[in-house]
């Protein structure tokens, strides 16, 4: 893909003109935002429309369930802040005072993983799939492109119980249509037999120029974007499985808990085969670039092109261990 | 129902929902004692002769609501709900059964509640939504919640006293059951409150304390907090953790714990010798 041909944005900017769009269309949406209202770009609704924007300062836990109450009495709340933040500090706000009552309360989490980063680990978001995926009524949506951000928070709006909107900060490149998004609907970018890369966020757009490097070693990649980690869409992942035969996950996150694990309880259950999870593993995270950092941490193209190439050996061994 | 405003009446109200109390802990085996006796007479102060609620149409939007923020003196809300005629009586004695709709903490679904709750310290940010939520749409309703004085250990809490300060929420007012003991012991000795009215009044808070248990003296104190404007209103309700049962009051021990059959029986004379009294 050549560089500069493509539209660059990041996901919290597709947030941010929803949010807006939102705001115009119905004026049960509201927004909170504890403190970090322009990073997580909830700035532009605040200006348009300052009497439905609530401020709370540095108080996560308040605002979580201000918004439950604001949902109780009928309104579309989006709660605003860092992911590390709303779901480390609020979590169990998240769960009683919103998924217990299964409320239409949307929390959009910025600066997911590490691709913030010179913040470092206090601000990278690598834990935070994994902490929402476990709570009974939640939705989970990593967007992969502005586009898809946009969509999604649509889309998030529109269901009846929580959702949890993984946003980063980052420019990453617009790479698809998004007219057809639908939350829990997984969508199918290249095809290909001899592997599947099952990605979600900015993880997607190295994916696919992985897959067609490995063109030129004679393998046909199959990309996922798994942008709905919850509630997963298990039949594309069976399909994915059985028609290619291995699986290599690729996220910004821990191996522990994420899309990846999500996707090997579908695999393990229903159609076992051998499985590469990529992901940040068992570390916090730090400070850099995010080029410098996706390279640190072994997340670039030409890992995926490694693990992929290991992957399709391995699938052609009798003993897969 | 027919709202009482009688004091005496009342008072035979609040025996009678305290009877209902006991008998449905009594018959779960487990649940919060303490806690639940101690908030009587607020909860039927609120539901007789403060709040606008339509039990035939309970979701209409312009309702005053009650949030029990400590949700584990729901045997007391759920005795007064169903007196109020929100759910059938014999439902009371299905309290922790694992068909009932009355949890061993309230999850929504109950007719009459307004949340679910049970992990502390959520209840006033909730009441703050709602409130923020009426005065956007223009409802002039009231929100009440009441807390608990252990939960305010929480510093959720205190983000919400905030909040409800720095937006003048006048459309909330915050009630504490200011028992004085929470699980491990005396407040004082577990986390010690201090300057209790101070701190909420520092917050900006119009704050007022009462008796919790006196109906003339709730009657007094809510129709004086009622009347503030621009600032959200405390009542700092002084009670007594067991209240009305000789055994039970004044015991940390009593917190978690329900009367056994022989107990249960000894709490319901004295009560009856306490109905007669009045």
């Amino acid at each position: 893909m050549a560089e500069g041909a493509v539209k660059k944005e990041a996901t919290r900017d597709g947030f941010g003109k929803a949010l807006l769009d939102l705001g115009g269309q119905n004026k049960d949406v509201v927004a909170l935002s504890a403190d970090l209202t322009e990073s997580v770009r909830a700035h532009w609704f605040k200006e348009k429309y300052p009497e439905r924007f609530v401020s709370h300062g540095v108080a996560e836990q308040d605002m979580i369930s201000t918004a439950a109450g604001l949902a109780l009495s009928g309104k579309i709340p989006f709660a605003c802040t860092f992911g590390v933040f709303a779901t480390g500090r609020a979590w169990d706000q998240i769960r009683i005072s919103v998924a217990y009552m299964n409320l239409n309360v949307n929390i959009a989490g910025s600066h997911g993983g590490i691709s913030v980063g010179e913040d470092g680990a206090t601000h990278q978001a690598l834990e935070e799939i994994a902490l929402m995926r476990v709570i009974p009524n939640m939705t989970v949506v990593v967007p992969s492109d502005s586009e898809e951000a946009y969509a999604a928070t649509k889309h998030a709006a529109g269901i009846p119980g929580p959702v949890y909107l993984r946003l980063g900060r980052a420019k990453v490149p617009t790479l698809s249509d998004s007219s057809d998004f639908e939350i829990g609907k997984a969508k199918v970018l290249t095809e290909g037999d001899d592997i599947s890369i099952i990605a979600c966020g900015h993880l997607v757009a190295k994916a696919m120029e992985a897959a067609y490097q490995l063109k030129s070693k004679n393998i046909q990649a199959r990309v996922i974007n798994l942008h709905t980690p919850k509630p997963i869409d298990r039949e594309a992942i069976i399909k994915a499985a059985r028609e290619t035969g291995a699986l290599l996950t690729v996220e910004e996150h821990t191996i522990y808990g994420g899309m990846g694990s999500a996707v090997a309880e579908v695999v393990s259950e229903e159609c076992p085969v051998p499985i590469k999870m990529m992901g940040i593993r068992d570390v916090f995270g730090r400070s850099g670039s995010p080029d410098e950092l996706f390279k640190h941490f072994g997340l670039n193209e030409e890992h995926i092109i490694e693990e992929a190439v290991k992957l399709v050996e391995r699938k052609g061994k009798k003993s897969r261990c | 129902m027919k709202k009482i405003t009688d004091t005496k009446e009342l008072e035979r109200k609040a025996v009678a929902i305290r009877k209902d109390i006991l008998t449905m802990l009594e018959k779960a085996g487990s649940g919060h004692t303490g806690g639940s006796l101690s908030i009587v007479e607020i909860l039927l102060d609120l539901y007789h002769r403060r709040m606008n609620i339509d039990v035939k149409k309970h979701d209409w939007k312009g309702r005053d609501k009650f949030i029990l923020s400590k949700g584990h003196g729901c045997p007391a809300l759920y005795a007064v709900l169903s007196d109020m005629g929100f759910f059938p009586r014999e439902e009371l004695w299905t309290l922790r059964q694992i068909e009932s709709r009355l949890q061993g903490h309230p999850q929504l679904g109950l007719p009459g509640l307004e949340i679910s709750s049970g992990s502390l310290g959520q209840g006033l940010s909730v009441a703050n939504g709602m409130a923020i939520a009426d005065r956007m749409d223009g409802v002039n309703a009231k929100t009440y919640c009441l807390m608990g004085d252990g939960e305010t250990n929480e510093g959720q809490v205190w983000e919400a006293a905030m909040t409800a300060a720095h937006y003048k929420l006048d459309n909330v007012c915050g009630i504490i059951d200011y028992n004085k003991l929470q699980i491990d012991g005396f407040c004082c000795e577990v986390m010690d409150l201090g300057s209790y009215k101070k701190k909420w009044e520092s917050f900006g808070w119009y704050t007022v304390e009462t008796d919790g248990h006196d109906f003339e003296e709730l009657n007094k104190n809510f129709n004086e907090v009622l009347q503030i404007k621009g600032k959200p209103q405390l009542i700092v309700a002084h009670t007594i953790k067991g209240k009305g049962v000789s055994f039970i009051e004044n015991k940390a021990e009593w917190h978690g714990v329900a009367p056994k059959k022989d107990e249960l029986e000894r709490a319901l004379l004295e009560l009856e010798e306490a109905e007669k009294k009045i």
